[in-house]
């Protein structure tokens, strides 16, 4: 009988780690946009923040289960809502992303997309038997993952899509294959690039990745971005420039410091102290989602708990690592910290699911 | 406390627990392995942070700084060029150039820019390919000066961050010369410094793209002219707009420069010349001030700065008039008859000759075995010292050279400052050739003969002098045998750097009494005799070849005779001495109504000067005067 659920089993590790991390991001965020046109920006944030605690709050009392059995039509929304982005969507920078609601917001899907994909990866291997997948599972997965993922890659928003690929492989590392699969993947995988930059890949992507090989190949170009965040990281320091002193980041100097580009600024700032601290807070919120999977009392929760925790790393490592120049430049979100609300909207109900998954662990 | 559950209890519950563990350890090692990932992540991002933020902290700081901080240059202006009155010959106007910033320069905005601003696309490219190879690209390049209004509005709407933000607008000084290229020899013109100034002692202290002199005292007084420029550094932001000034240095404006020249003199010297090939010189002999100083044809300064292009730069260096030479410090020809003065001053200091000296002029005279004629087919019959300068006789002054011997020649043309470099503030003065024994043996080796002689007594032969170095030698002579070093800029030479000869003043003024009648008694320069002004002068006809030579080549007139003259006045106690040349004018009497005007136009100009100040003085007498208060 599912029994004990107070507030004191939440998570509070967790959430307390998750609100310190976001007040540092609006903090940032408010540093970052002080005389521009985002001025105020900071304080739509906070309204999002406090909206996603309510949401994950909905989110972890309707056990997981029940959601799990409800994953059918929310998958065939999440599609249907992904193709009305193509028509509807609002094109900025040269891609549709956004579906306008009232009041000027805007709803990403790609984003909401996630939760979808971790239950569908969740439901789908929690009901395999074998402890072995065998061809056929491995198939019908990837190509459950691979539509909506391919239809975000259209907009086009690889960055995005590639976040819905860590969800899936760590399910089905979890579950165990095959080395021969392991290898035919990687083939494929390898055959596809070629493929991939050919047919698939616009100029700008290419010139994206040409340029996070050799960014002072074109300084002032796509390099510009990277070479600018590196000094602005670079200048920090050991203490940091102080908020609202770092001049990369107050002279725009840096893009985009308030939503992709948010670390750099941070890092200029509040320097190696300041990063130590916030590179410390999500190697915490990462281990907690982790012990949580430990905890889980299914495969379902493992499933859920390690597909949120392995996507958000992956998040951690393609967004700062782009920041100091050591991933290409791909343009997604730093969870919690950057400017977004339906990045901060979706993370919040990912930690929902993985307090969701920590209240029902002790099944009897 | 608890109640100890029994063993039962106890072992039911653990059963229940394995159970579960069996359904959710499958992955257990597997998560382990994740939570690695996790911390490995961390640890590389945190090890790369360190990296760029401990280890390179200096080098990015640096960076961004040189992002934040921009220097602009604030241009000085250079210094006005003054004649002796204070009149401006040489100004500055404000205008603005448009510089090229060419890290930033994307190769398609090139042709769009060069139609926008009316350049020639293929030259700015070839400018672009010459900064390319020999400049650091940080350095931008100034594609045009003096922008008109279409330019500037051009730019002003095409320099936003989308279009051409290569481009960017600097306020600059233009040099502005006088129209109809008036002096443009004196002042020179300036110019875009070049490679091999750079590697110039001289130019030590400019960096590339500085305007610098490149002729005549613009060139000379390059340094006192140029000024120094300021600095403002400026916070700007990624738009390169302006966010705050930190530091601020003025530019010190160049010194102004005021001549010696008087743009009087100057311009009926240059009227006098006008549509001819010569040059006219004229100084103050008793203080070596430059008055005026024209050579022809000239060139506007005003198109050599940069606005020039290269076509038209090819064009004057090659036009067979050669325009940009100054022929009155470069032209080297001989003097012909204007140097009989110092040969006849020669004879009378070396006692060599008096006046009294006469022979009788044939038209031709029989020398080592050679005929030389007399400029006089029939002859001047017997002629004496003052009627051999006079009618500047040739027999004559063969006989007394061929007594005095080129050594003695030469001495007094040395003294004279004949074969050296005046020493005027310019650049490039040439120094002239005056034989003599040693000098045949240093630069030939050989011997002199004593044939080569009689031409030298006539201002031929090896004989070459510039057109300053005659007004100078013939003015120092006139006044006693002082010659002051000619200069342009008023108090350039010390007056004790005069170099001083022991003449007999006698002996001068028996020559002086000789230049005093080619005008006034019956001379060769008759045509150019000044009611109420005593002008001294002699003429001069030199041949650029022999005479046989033209007659068997049958050349026409780029071989016909130089003509000289030179002029000073008064006969006592002289004011002014002007020398005049003018290339293939066939005679001297040719050259001498050039001097006449210069003269005259100086006289004119004093008594009016006087009668003014005569006026003055007269009102200032009839004037109520209120008291002065100290």
């Amino acid at each position: 009988m599912a029994g004990y659920r107070s507030l004191r089993d939440f998570d509070w590790t967790l959430w307390t780690v998750t609100l310190v991390i976001c007040a540092l991001g609006v903090l940032e965020i408010y540093s970052a946009t002080r005389d521009s046109i985002w001025k105020t920006v900071w304080s739509k944030q906070i309204l999002c923040i406090f909206l996603g605690v309510v949401l994950a709050w909905i989110v972890s009392q309707i056990d997981y289960h029940t959601l799990l059995g409800h994953v059918p039509w929310m998958y065939a929304v999440t599609v249907g809502l992904l193709a009305v982005t193509f028509v509807l969507g609002v094109t900025i920078f040269g891609s549709r992303r956004w579906i306008p609601l009232a009041f000027g917001f805007r709803l990403q899907v790609s984003e909401f997309a996630k939760i979808v994909i971790v239950l569908v990866v969740a439901r789908y291997l929690s009901a395999i038997r074998n402890d072995r997948m065998e061809m056929r599972d491995l198939l019908k997965l990837c190509g459950l993952v691979a539509l909506p993922m391919l239809m975000v890659m259209k907009q086009p928003d690889l960055g995005t899509s590639l976040t819905y690929l860590p969800i899936l492989a760590v399910g089905i590392f979890l579950v165990g294959l095959r080395w021969q699969y392991w290898a035919a993947i990687l083939a494929i995988g390898l055959l596809l690039v070629p493929v991939g930059w050919y047919f698939y890949l616009k100029d700008y992507q290419k010139e994206r990745l040409a340029t996070f090989v050799d960014p002072e190949r074109d300084p002032k170009g796509s390099g510009y971005q990277v070479i600018q965040s590196k000094i602005a990281v670079g200048s920090g320091g050991l203490w940091g420039r102080g908020v609202t002193k770092g001049s990369q980041t107050q002279l725009r100097f840096l893009p985009v410091p308030h939503t992709d580009f948010i670390m750099a600024a941070f890092a200029e700032e509040h320097g190696f102290v300041g990063i130590v601290v916030v590179l410390g807070l999500y190697l915490l919120l990462l281990m907690q989602i982790v012990q949580n999977a430990q905890q889980a009392p299914d495969k379902a929760g493992i499933y859920i708990c390690m597909g949120i925790g392995t996507m958000l790393l992956f998040h951690l490592l393609v967004n700062v690592g782009m920041v100091i120049g050591r991933m290409p430049v791909t343009g997604i979100p730093l969870p919690l910290m950057s400017y977004g609300g339906s990045s901060i909207l979706t993370t919040f109900m990912m930690l929902g699911l993985v307090n969701n998954v920590r209240l029902r662990r002790f099944v009897n | 406390m608890a109640v100890t559950p029994t063993e039962q209890e106890q072992e039911k519950r653990l059963d229940a627990e394995r159970i579960l563990r069996e359904d959710t350890n499958f992955a257990a090692g597997k998560i382990v392995i994740v939570q690695y990932a996790i911390f490995a992540v961390t640890l590389f991002l945190a090890a790369s942070f360190y990296f760029l933020q401990i280890r390179n902290e200096s080098y990015y700081r640096e960076a961004a700084e040189r992002n934040r901080i921009k220097s602009l240059p604030i241009l000085a202006p250079r210094g006005k060029i003054l004649d002796r009155d204070g009149r401006v010959i040489v100004d500055n106007h404000l205008s603005f150039s448009l510089l090229l910033s060419r890290e930033t320069l994307k190769p398609e905005h090139i042709k769009p820019i060069a139609e926008g601003l009316d350049l020639d696309l293929a030259e700015l490219e070839a400018k672009l390919q010459r900064y390319d190879r020999t400049r650091p690209k940080y350095e931008p390049v100034k594609i045009k000066e003096e922008l008109t209004p279409a330019d500037i509005a051009f730019v002003e709407s095409h320099r936003d961050p989308e279009t051409f933000p290569e481009m960017e607008l600097v306020q600059s000084h233009t040099r502005e010369y006088p129209q109809e290229a008036i002096a443009a020899h004196v002042t020179g013109y300036v110019g875009e410094i070049n490679d091999a100034e750079l590697n110039n002692a001289e130019f030590a202290r400019y960096k590339p793209g500085d305007i610098v002199g490149k002729a005549g005292v613009e060139r000379q007084y390059n340094d006192l002219l140029s000024g120094a420029d300021g600095q403002r550094q400026v916070v700007v932001d990624n738009r390169g707009y302006e966010r705050e000034v930190i530091g601020y240095k003025g530019a010190v404006p160049g010194q102004n420069l005021q001549l010696t020249l008087d743009l009087d003199l100057q311009v009926v010297a240059e009227l006098a010349l006008e549509g001819r090939r010569g040059s006219v010189v004229a100084i103050d002999p008793r203080t070596g001030e430059v008055l005026a100083m024209v050579s022809h044809p000239s060139y506007d300064p005003n198109k050599m700065s940069s606005r020039i292009s290269g076509a038209e730069w090819r064009d004057l260096l090659n036009d067979p008039e050669k325009p940009m030479i100054n022929r009155a410090i470069q032209a080297q020809w001989a003097p012909g008859s204007t140097f009989k003065p110092l040969v006849a001053l020669a004879a009378l200091e070396t006692a060599t000759a008096d006046t009294d000296y006469s022979i009788s002029c044939g038209g031709v005279a029989n020398w080592y075995g050679r005929p030389f004629k007399c400029h006089k087919r029939g002859g001047h019959g017997p002629v004496q010292m003052n009627r051999a300068i006079a009618a500047s006789c040739d027999v004559y002054f063969y006989s007394i050279g061929n007594k005095l011997g080129i050594d003695n020649i030469a001495r007094f043309a040395e003294m004279a400052g004949l074969g050296a470099k005046t020493g005027i503030d310019l650049p490039y003065e040439a120094a002239g050739t005056v034989p003599s024994t040693q000098w045949k043996m240093r630069t030939q080796r050989q011997k002199w003969y004593a044939g080569e002689t009689i031409s030298v007594s006539i201002g031929q032969g090896a004989l070459t002098v510039t057109p300053l170095q005659l007004a100078h030698a013939i003015g120092g002579m006139a006044i006693g045998g002082i010659w002051h070093r000619p200069h342009l800029v008023k108090g350039a030479t010390p007056k004790e750097s005069a170099r001083k000869a022991e003449l007999n003043l006698d002996n001068v003024l028996k020559v002086v009494g000789g230049m005093y009648n080619v005008v006034n008694g019956g001379g060769t320069a008759g045509n150019s005799r000044l009611p109420g002004i005593e002008l001294c002068g002699k003429t001069g006809t030199a041949q650029l070849a022999s005479n046989d030579f033209l007659k068997a080549a049958k050349l026409g007139k780029e071989f016909a005779d130089n003509a000289w003259f030179v002029g000073f006045a008064p006969r006592e106690s002289p004011e002014i001495v002007v020398a005049s040349l003018f290339e293939n004018g066939e005679h001297g009497d040719r050259a001498a109504p050039i001097v006449r005007d210069v003269v005259k136009s100086y006289f004119d100009k004093k008594r009016r000067l006087e009668a003014n100040k005569k006026v003055l003085a007269m009102q200032r007498i009839l004037q109520p005067r209120t008291p002065e208060v100290r």
